[in-house]
């Protein structure tokens, strides 16, 4: 019964030594980013090739969309925002800085199975204003369109609405929290139509040429493709960064981190 | 000797009483917090504009805070989910509980454990994968991800606690009642359908409330397949929960928009309040029985 109790006691103090030993390890250094969800994949790719180079430093991050990404920056739970669009002026008036990071095209994406390979900008708008409801009438089957949009927070809805102009207007039958779940949707309705970044479409669905301009690297940075927005790094203006997160924010808007930047499919601003 | 023994008493009865009140003040932070965080917006709306309001856009120029759309639907979707599932989880619960055999009653309530531990969002993963393209096929609709869907998913996961606690009331009832009208004459399935029924019916009211409680407080499962656009709600239409407008939008709102969240959140809480004392009046009448 004795030696019962003191093996208890020892695992306990094993498991409390174990578990503080983790924590002085995550000490030597974490840097958190937090927001959009189409920077999932250049981000990722950033942080895979910062963490090879700097052992010790974990990056983390939290993908919850624009919006949330510039709340928790303003409300200091993370070390650099992400967003998938600018500051808004109110947002600027808080002390939140944007640095872009890379540009990058919204893609309007439909399922392989639709016939249609490109839409003109106002042929969008009137689609997801609800003035076209039929695919027959942009030359594709005879079947009611269903538009697959984002929540309010999005950078990408936000982009994609003030780019084709229909803010507020939109007629959504699907309001989706992340990009995978658009294109996962898309992939999966002959009849749907959606927005998401360049950077993370798949071949589970089909991006359709805007105003005749298929979107690549080469036609988002001579702007010839019209949806496209900004990446950019949220961060406080009177709050300094620490010390690895400053190593961070500094490699990936460096001339370096470009190479990384475009294999993730978007364009390096820097 | 014996004082000693006193204190000993009194110091692990005090330790018990904190860790009671440690469980209490948590639903009394909650409760504080979420009426405190919830009734300014309700203020600056106006009570009928919010409860009666049938437009909802937070986040518009000039935005509109109406969130009956988010109450029926999780009123219809509830209660959907309760006439697809309770039929289904109340007549397994009484062929497991009065006539299967001791193997199939093992093996089919261990399936029904693995059910109920499945995590909501596996479900929502299958319902967006299977069920959506499934209804959207099966009933000629442009897109799958309509109410019906919800309630689909939202009836599969409230089978297992129906079952179980249904299956726990029927097996309350006493032997004697059974002989007696077995003794009667009465075959087996009079028997359980007009004896031992009627005898737990308290316990499958519980059942019930218990699986109502579930269904309206699920978000993740429903927010997978229900398309979450804040229409009036229809059957085949995209619709949003209470707790999907909640949790798809806390994570960016601001101002206003989050205080309206967390009235909506006051929402919710009352109902589940409703529900709970609706299942305390059950469990108490069946006690008396």
């Amino acid at each position: 019964m004795r030696m019962k109790k003191i093996t208890a006691c020892a695992v306990a103090a094993i498991c409390a030594v174990t578990m503080l030993a983790g924590c002085g390890q995550s000490e030597s250094g974490t840097v958190s980013t937090d927001g959009s969800t189409s920077m999932e994949k250049v981000i990722g790719s950033l942080m895979e090739t910062f963490q090879a180079d700097n052992e010790g430093i974990t990056v983390t991050y939290n993908p919850t969309g624009s919006g949330s990404g510039i709340t928790a920056v303003a409300e200091g739970r993370c070390d650099i925002g992400l967003a998938s669009r600018n500051l808004k002026d109110e947002e600027k008036e808080q002390g939140l800085v944007e640095t872009v990071l890379a540009y990058d095209g919204i893609a309007i994406i439909v399922n392989p199975q639709n016939p249609v390979s490109g839409l003109s900008i106002e042929q969008i708008a009137q689609v997801y204003t609800g003035q076209i409801t039929n695919w027959q009438d942009v030359g594709g089957n005879n079947e009611e369109i269903v538009l697959i949009g984002r929540e309010a927070g999005s950078g990408t809805r936000d982009g994609f609405e003030s780019i084709t102009e229909t803010e507020e207007q939109c007629m959504y039958r699907q309001e989706l929290t992340s990009t995978g779940d658009v294109i996962a949707t898309v992939g999966q309705n002959p009849a749907a139509i959606g927005y998401a970044s360049l950077a993370s479409i798949n071949e589970s669905v089909k991006t359709l040429d805007v105003d005749g301009v298929s979107p690549s690297e080469d036609t988002i940075k001579d702007g010839s493709y019209k949806v496209q927005r900004d990446f950019v790094l949220v961060t406080m203006e009177d709050t300094a960064l620490s010390d690895e997160a400053q190593k961070f924010f500094d490699y990936i808007t460096s001339e370096d981190a470009n190479e990384v930047i475009q294999s993730a499919g978007a364009v390096p601003a820097n | 000797m014996k004082y000693k023994k006193k204190v000993l008493e009194d110091v692990i009865q005090g330790v018990f009483l904190i860790l009671g009140m440690i469980t209490v003040g948590f639903v009394l932070l909650i409760t504080v917090y979420l009426i405190l965080s919830g009734i300014p917006a309700i203020g600056e709306i106006g009570i009928g504009n919010f409860i009666l309001g049938e437009k909802w856009a937070s986040t518009a120029s000039e935005p509109f805070y109406g969130i009956l759309p988010f109450m029926l639907t999780s009123v219809y979707g509830t209660a959907g989910a309760i006439m697809l599932g309770v039929p289904i989880g109340f007549l397994t619960a009484l062929y497991l509980a009065k006539f299967a055999p001791v193997k199939v009653k093992t093996s089919v309530e261990f399936v029904v454990a693995l059910l109920a531990g499945v995590p909501s969002v596996v479900y929502g993963f299958v319902g967006m994968m299977v069920l959506v393209p499934a209804i959207r096929k099966l009933f000629n609709i442009p897109d799958g991800a309509v109410l019906f869907t919800a309630i689909i998913v939202l009836a599969v996961m409230i089978l297992p606690t129906i079952i179980k606690v249904s299956i726990t009331s029927l097996e309350a009832v006493p032997k004697e009642y059974e002989d007696a009208s077995f003794a009667l004459g009465a075959t087996p399935v009079e028997t359980y359908c007009r004896v031992s029924v009627p005898a737990a019916r308290s316990g499958i009211a519980a059942a019930i409330v218990l699986g109502v409680g579930r269904a309206i407080g699920e978000a993740m499962a429903v927010m997978m397949v229900a398309g979450n656009v804040a229409n009036m709600p229809h059957l085949f239409g995209s619709v949003r929960f209470l707790t999907t407008a909640i949790a798809s939008e806390m994570s960016y709102s601001s101002g206003l928009q989050r205080q309206a969240l967390f009235s909506i959140a006051l929402v919710l809480f009352l109902f589940i309040m409703l529900i709970n004392a609706a299942l305390n009046f059950f469990l108490k009448r069946n006690k008396e029985a």
